[in-house]
């Protein structure tokens, strides 16, 4: 019965939050790695699109609630992200055509892109505070959990308590799908081909019938969905706050590295191992450790890390990996 | 025909190409041979489109190419292999073939998601072309192997077949025998003159292995110090003494000759430079 107490514990606070939020870093780490292997520079603004892309879908979603449209239990944001999604789309294509074209055509190193991409990073996040201030907005609506404390308490009739959030479980299944629309495409469909074509050897992609502008945009697109997705998902498991997405980067980047940047199956893996390592050395495990050490009455919380430490995870991880693996577990490409 | 006029290319001080003028005929296999540095594949780097010539004209068929990218060049129909050979390594040999051909309708979002019936039937020509292809080139049991993990002469024969998906007027082959086994040599000199006889390409190949150039290519242009040195038939192009001074004496000869070749050629440094030419002049008049 202890046992049992300290998986369910286990799973409430650790196991369900990281999942969620390694989805969410998956899906952003998805973004980073796909500018990375086709556009080959590493794009510091992906947390600000985030940010932009969050914000539209937030605007879109009081719009859908004020004209009284909501999608029942599910939150009314899901209703608004193919909207945002477009708009962040097009906002993408117009940062290339105004700002990384250029560079393209004068045929930048990459670092150079990378300082671009940190000023268009600032221009973003300057925008996505005049669009929706600077403020910690909720916008999840809805029915607020799917398995809730009490109802928990009276399915199995436990003491220890497991929640499972709508957001937490809408988190997973949006990814899961997206991750597996997203594979789809780069595998099966021609403009997915061209894409790893290009990718693949950028010389040989001009001297075949693909059109590397074309690339260029369908990779924006994609990049934009991928991050308003993301940014959504996690803006509806945590809160909305543009400085957090400004944050969000390092995880995100630590997430792609770690598994590889410029793969997109090491962004998936990447993005879990970063959140499960992150939570699991920020949470006090002193109730899970009362439960399976009867005899120990810990003084401590048994926390490993203060909360106010978890970026440091990434950073730790991420300054590892460089250092004994600097190609990440699935061997990405280092430009 | 391509036709090359008094071309020059330096890289900052060093004159790689040094007023070059050559010829590559319509329906001719061409070779362009030269020791290392000739500035042969710079020649073809600038015909390419990959750098600008610093002076002089490149023609084809009479209209300028001069300065155009190889995309342009191959919407035109000049294509060209690599020294090493390039492939989408993570993609299947036929797939690498199915990539060539232009304007295919999958190549846009809106035309996945609601044009599929069109792709498809598409996308079942090409690789009813590509599966050609392979055949062409004896490698159908490799259609669905990654490129990445074909072996080096393999991936030359891939390259000769990426020239076959579209309608190629004139494929610039460079150095296709370099790190690939005799007999995979072989299948790739016979697939280059079938392509040559029965569909008409027009082939200019850099080459070192002079018995590959001697049974495939007529002309043959020598290079050497950025400047063309002789032209003609195989045969008199290695009994041309200019020629055999400055790059055949290396490989042909045996190596005490070459030796001695060597020592003179450095000896007698750039002021023999006229008097190669000279030799280059009557070379061509045998």
């Amino acid at each position: 019965m202890e046992v049992i107490n300290a998986l369910v514990a286990l799973t409430n606070y650790v196991i369900i939050p990281a999942t969620a939020y390694g989805a969410q870093l998956a899906l952003g780490a998805l973004g980073v790695t796909l500018i990375y292997s086709i556009l080959r520079f590493s794009n510091f603004a992906h947390g600000d699109t985030m940010a932009f892309g969050t914000a539209v879908v937030i605007l879109i979603t009081w719009g859908l609630q004020a004209m009284g449209i909501t999608f029942g239990p599910l939150p009314t944001a899901l209703i608004a992200l193919p909207f945002g999604i477009a708009v962040t789309a097009l906002m993408m294509l117009g940062t290339d055509r105004v700002v990384y074209r250029y560079y393209r055509r004068i045929r930048a190193q990459p670092v150079v892109l990378v300082m671009v991409s940190v000023g268009v990073m600032f221009v973003m996040n300057a925008l996505t505070r005049f669009l929706i201030g600077v403020d910690q907005i909720n916008f999840a609506d809805g029915e607020r959990f799917i398995i809730s404390a009490r109802t928990w308490n009276q399915m199995t009739g436990m003491r220890e308590p497991l929640t499972l959030r709508t957001t937490q479980a809408i988190t997973v299944v949006t990814a899961a799908i997206t991750v597996a629309a997203l594979f789809w495409f780069l595998g099966r469909t021609r403009t997915g081909k061209s894409m790893r074509a290009f990718s693949d050897n950028e010389d040989l992609a001009l001297l075949s019938g693909i059109d590397p502008d074309r690339v260029v945009k369908v990779t924006w697109v994609l990049t934009a969905a991928l991050a308003t997705i993301a940014g959504t998902l996690y803006g509806l498991d945590k809160s909305f706050k543009a400085f957090t997405y400004f944050q969000i980067v390092l995880p995100i980047f630590a997430s792609a590295i770690v598994g590889g940047i410029g793969n997109p199956v090491g962004a998936i893996v990447g993005g879990f191992i970063i959140s499960f390592s992150e939570v699991g050395l920020t949470y006090a495990w002193k109730k899970v450790a009362g439960y399976l050490v009867p005899a120990w009455e810990p003084d401590g919380l048994v926390q490993l890390l203060s909360t106010d430490y978890k970026f440091a995870v990434s950073f730790v991880i991420l300054i590892l990996v460089l250092i004994f693996r600097p190609t990440g577990i699935f061997r990405g490409k280092v430009v | 025909m391509i036709r090359v006029e008094n071309l020059v290319k330096s890289f900052g001080g060093f004159l790689a190409v040094d007023h070059a003028s050559i010829e590559i005929a319509t329906g001719s296999i061409t070779g362009l041979v030269g020791p290392n540095g000739a500035g042969k594949s710079t020649l073809f780097n600038v015909i390419a489109g990959v750098h600008a010539p610093t002076s002089g004209r490149v023609t084809m068929d009479g209209e300028d190419i001069t300065g155009l990218t190889p995309h342009q060049l191959f919407h035109k129909g000049l294509l060209r292999t690599f020294q090493i050979a390039h492939e989408f390594p993570t993609l299947s040999v036929r797939e690498n073939l199915m990539m060539v051909p232009e304007g295919q309708s999958g190549e846009t979002l809106w035309n996945t998601w609601f044009a599929r019936g069109r792709i498809r039937a598409e996308e079942a020509a090409l690789r009813a072309k590509a599966d050609d292809v392979l055949d062409f080139l004896t490698i159908s049991h490799l259609a669905e192997e990654k490129a990445g993990n074909l072996s080096g002469g393999q991936k030359k024969l891939l390259e000769l077949g990426r020239t076959m998906m579209v309608e190629a007027k004139i494929v610039f082959l460079d150095e296709v025998g370099a790190g690939v086994n005799r007999t995979l040599l072989n299948t790739i000199g016979d697939a280059i003159v079938r392509l040559n006889k029965e569909r008409g390409y027009t082939f200019c190949v850099i080459e070192h292995d002079m018995d590959f150039i001697a049974r495939l290519c007529d002309p043959v242009i020598v290079m050497a110090e950025g400047k063309v040195l002789a032209e003609g038939p195989a045969d008199h192009i290695m009994e041309n003494e200019a020629v055999i001074e400055a790059y055949l004496g290396t490989g042909l000869k045996n190596k005490v000759v070459a030796e001695d070749a060597a020592e003179a050629a450095a000896g007698e440094d750039l002021g023999a430079q006229p008097g190669l030419g000279d030799h280059a002049g009557k070379g061509d008049a045998t």
